[in-house]
């Protein structure tokens, strides 16, 4: 038995036929080959596979396809549509502050911080570690990514400011 | 000496802008046809006598095109080979890559259905039908050694795995001649190392080429090529093994798996679609190798000013079921490094692998040496404290530049320069405020520890047996006629981004932008040979044979420009652009066309651009550092803070400032994860509690620190970079400091150690023993 769905990903209309027990992230995987949300976990505990679906980030392991019909969901890939198209500030500050090795959370990483920095522009080092805490990066110890998040926040002095600090 | 950022390269990194963008493909990402979906059924049972497995309902079930069983497995040998070991003793029972008549650990392998989507394959596995007839099983390792314990395995008389014995010097008369013996015992759980990639890979054989394509999310192509060629029974031309992305592996992604030669086996079978299985966590948790896991008695033979005199190692290595593939490697290097970078007169180490129901443990970040660091820098804090030394005068009374001699081979190692950097430590960290601080808040009724560890890494392999097998490189260099360079190494990544370095190096030798060399990595049919990403070697001697190809084009140029110049090699001199004798110029195009045209090439030199070189590192690599823990302790709920962390790493010479310090900081945070949350932990059934990411808890951003790092550049005389191995320093430092410090935290309790990982309950435990005892 499959059901019809239509969800707008990244700006575009997508419908598409579901299992009841098909999740989000597989139809955003497995149907619309829209690869950049991973797989991490499967119990909702480390955040690969963040999306923001109706303004708020989620993870898409946890919720059913036929649950986001009619909704509209943001993937990683939304951010930069084209080859060419220029970095997202946060993800530009990633390369710069190696706030990823693997990759395999940037996505979920780059998506929690986009919607922290949206809803609290000037957020500091505890804001930005404590919004992290549901996204699980195994490769950095995390540093990279809360500088690259604090050079991007509007926030002008902390505990651990700027890039380069952390460095005797 | 403290390094300005602004010595050192931060080149941006080509991969970086794909990763960001998540463009990049690992192996569940890569597009396939009609491709086919693996699930595998695994044992429910830690031990059990395999009575039956059925396979006929499963093949008849919707969408299914391969149901297999043992019986299936005809077209390999069953099983991988195992590496030469130099332990004693080893023994590997029966394994088959799907269980034949035994299971020995929750989660091994017993069926598999290939079918058309990944839901049809799982619901496919609630049709195979096994019978298990449940046996003992034996789940701690030092119970497995008991003469009377249940046996892993009905093949085999008893559980010793393998034995590892090793001496230098008269030890007993060390510990006969000492003021004093100080004894501890203490435990390495088993850790799990959590890639955020799980395992996968697709196999596909090509009738045509009649061969076989596995992409596999592995750390070591190579090894993997000849495993899978070795059971294939195929040649190892036949076997061609990319791996993608990688999406971390930390050392468990090194060893050949069990389902990589299944997916290989369903692919010849149902040749020419594609066949992928992708790990899913909970089987990560139970399938994928663990680290760690032994359990250890340490004791220093000492004189009252705190000398070493001599030093025994005895511990219990938690086997698993199975070696893995590469067997005994981690205890090698425990035996490798005990004793760090201290003076070590007289030494005996002893290691008695076990077998147990669990699945097998093998190499982790820091292997083999995480456990002797922990062992050691614990055990000189309790001499300290026994001797009632400062725990920086105990070190600094052991340091030595000299180069030590390490059983069982009583190879040198280079001990490098550690009294620097724990001067630099202390400086960094300003460790008389630090005391200060930490006084002060004692005075006001907090607990507050600092400690401090030093470590000497054992990069490369070390001394182990294996030395030769890893200890080498390839790295290659190709300049098309266009003067476009591509880098080929041996080497493969796991992410640790290792290509911005070797392009780096590639780049200064050859007078071009590092942005224009591509780095190719991880396709055997693109580098014929290499050893993989382990020991933390990729850039020393992965480096030194990217360097040495690089020379040797860089050579040819030269002469290439001479012959267009008309005159000697040695008037050539490279130029902005191209190569000049007096005023007279060609341009690096006009040289690199000529080679591959050599219209005027003289007779003692060939055409083409290309070279590929096997460099073999001169000796072990080691790198070195101290590092200090400052935490807090809450007294009414045992919560460890870690408050502050400084680092102070030589990690030799350094190519790539950015992605070196991304793996010291990377290193530390899974040390801290070790240190303070991480256990793999089984019931006494060998059932698996930790199995999702619920259970087992890695370390988040809050729970860590800002971490200052400081940083010698003493160079390596092991290699031509003169780089040390940075990968896994981190891992092996970071245990003992926070240990050190929880320890020192927990002193006016009387607590003289500590096992990891230091959660709430065991410290407020503690805590509470103590005030019961009325301490």
């Amino acid at each position: 038995m499959k059901y019809p769905v239509a969800i707008t990903v990244n700006g575009r209309e997508r419908r598409g036929e579901v299992e009841a027990r098909t999740l989000l992230v597989q139809f955003i995987r497995e149907e619309l080959r829209l690869t950049a949300t991973r797989v991490g976990c499967e119990t909702s505990t480390c955040g690969a596979c963040t999306v923001i679906l109706d303004g708020s980030p989620v993870k898409s392991c946890t919720r059913l396809a036929v649950q986001a019909d009619g909704s509209t969901v943001l993937t990683l890939e939304g951010l930069t549509p084209g080859t060419d198209a220029p970095l997202h500030p946060l993800q530009a500050a990633f390369c710069e502050h190696h706030a990823l090795q693997c990759g395999f959370c940037s996505a979920g990483m780059v998506l929690v911080l986009k919607d922290l920095l949206e809803r609290s522009p000037a957020a500091a080092e505890r804001e930005v570690r404590a919004a992290l805490d549901g996204n699980i990066c195994r490769c950095t110890g995390y540093q990279g990514i809360v500088k690259a998040a604090l050079s991007v926040s509007t926030v002008t002095s902390g505990p651990a400011g700027g890039p380069g600090e952390g460095r005797a | 000496m403290i390094h300005e950022e602004a010595e050192a390269v931060k080149a941006p990194r080509v991969e970086d802008r794909a990763r960001v963008t998540g463009s990049t493909l690992y192996v569940d990402d890569i597009p396939f046809d009609r491709l086919l979906y693996v699930e595998i059924l695994r044992s429910r049972h830690a031990h059990a006598r395999l009575l039956r497995v059925d396979a006929a309902r499963a093949r008849a079930a919707p969408g299914v095109a391969a149901a297999i069983t043992y019986a299936d497995l005809e077209s390999s040998t069953g099983s991988f080979p195992l590496a030469a070991s130099r332990v004693d003793d080893l023994r590997q029972p029966a394994r088959s890559f799907l269980a034949r008549d035994e299971v020995g650990f929750v989660g091994e392998p017993v069926a598999a259905v290939a079918a058309e989507t990944r839901a049809a394959a799982r619901d496919a596995l609630e049709a195979l039908e096994v019978d298990y007839e449940p046996l003992d099983a034996v789940i701690e390792p030092e119970a497995a050694l008991e003469p009377d314990a249940p046996r892993a395995h009905a093949s085999l008389p008893d559980n010793l795995a393998f034995r590892l014995e090793a001496g230098l010097g008269d030890v007993d008369a060390a510990f006969r001649g000492a003021d004093r013996v100080v004894r501890l015992a203490l435990q390495s759980p088993r850790l799990a190392a959590c890639a955020l990639e799980t395992r996968g890979a697709v196999a596909q054989w090509l009738p045509a080429s009649e061969e076989l394509i596995l992409w596999s999310s592995t750390q070591a192509p190579h090894l993997l090529r000849s495993q899978l060629a070795a059971t294939l029974q195929l040649r190892e031309s036949a076997v061609r093994v990319i791996a993608p992305e990688v999406g971390g592996g930390f050392g468990s992604k090194r060893s050949a798996y069990a389902e990589e030669a299944l997916v290989a086996i369903l692919a010849r079978r149902l040749a020419p679609r594609p066949v992928k299985w992708v790990e899913s966590r909970r089987e990560n948790l139970l399938a994928t190798v663990h680290g760690r896991g032994q359990s250890a008695e340490i004791e220093l033979a000492l004189r009252a000013d705190g000398k070493i005199l001599g030093l025994r190692y005895d511990a219990v290595v938690d086997v698993g079921a199975y070696h893995p593939s590469c067997p005994a490697a981690a205890p090698e290097l425990t035996a490798a490094a005990i004793g760090g970078p201290y003076r070590v007169p007289a030494s005996r180490v002893s290691l008695r692998g076990a077998f147990t129901n669990k699945v097998p443990t093998d190499a982790y970040r820091g292997a083999g040496r995480a456990e002797a660091t922990l062992a050691m820098e614990r055990v000189l804090d309790a001499a300290a404290v026994e001797l009632e030394l400062d725990p920086i005068e105990i070190r600094r009374a052991n340091f030595t530049r000299e180069a030590v001699f390490r059983p069982p081979t009583g190879v040198a190692l280079d001990a490098g320069d550690c009294p620097s950097a724990l001067d630099r430590l202390l400086s960094a960290c300003a460790y008389a405020s630090l005391r200060g601080e930490q006084e002060a808040r004692r005075n006001a009724g907090e607990l507050v520890g600092i400690g401090l560890a030093a470590y000497l890494d054992v990069c490369a392999g070390g001394s182990s047996a294996r030395a030769e097998a890893v200890v080498w490189e390839t790295g290659g260099v190709r300049v098309g006629p266009a003067g476009d360079v591509e880098v080929f190494t041996g080497t493969s990544s796991q992410g640790q981004g290792q290509e911005a370095a070797l392009a780096r190096i590639a780049s200064e030798i050859l007078g071009v932008p590092p942005e224009v060399v591509r780095v190719r990595r991880g396709d055997t049919a693109a580098i014929h040979d290499g050893r993989g990403v382990a020991g933390s070697r990729s850039v020393a001697v992965g480096g030194s044979a990217v360097r040495e190809a690089a020379r040797r084009i860089d050579a040819k140029l030269r002469s290439v420009a001479a012959a267009l110049l008309r005159v000697p090699v040695e008037y050539v001199e490279r130029v902005d652009g191209g190569f000049a004798c007096g005023g007279r110029r060609v341009s690096r195009a006009e040289v690199c066309l000529e080679a591959h045209r050599a219209a005027s090439l003289p007779a003692d030199t060939p055409p083409g651009l290309e070279e590929l070189v096997h460099y073999p590192a001169r000796g072990p690599i080691s790198s070195f550092g101290a590092h200090l823990a400052f935490v807090s302790v809450d007294r009414d709920t045992g919560e460890v803070r870690l408050e502050k962390y400084f680092a102070s790493d030589d990690f030799g010479r350094v190519v790539d400032l950015l992605r070196v310090e991304g793996q010291a900081l990377g290193g530390i945070a899974q040390g801290i994860g070790q240190a303070l949350l991480e256990e793999v932990v089984y019931d006494e059934s060998g059932q698996l509690l930790t199995s999702t990411f619920l259970e087992y808890a890695l370390p988040r951003a809050s729970h860590l620190p800002l971490v200052v790092c400081s940083r010698g550049e003493t160079p390596s005389t092991m290699n031509p970079l003169g780089a040390r191995g940075a990968g896994e320093a981190g891992a092996i430092a970071a245990p003992p400091a926070i240990a050190n410090a929880v320890v020192d935290a927990l002193r006016e309790f009387g607590v003289r150690h500590v096992d990891l990982p230091l959660r709430p309950e065991k410290v407020w435990r503690l805590i509470r023993a103590a005030e019961e005892r009325g301490d």
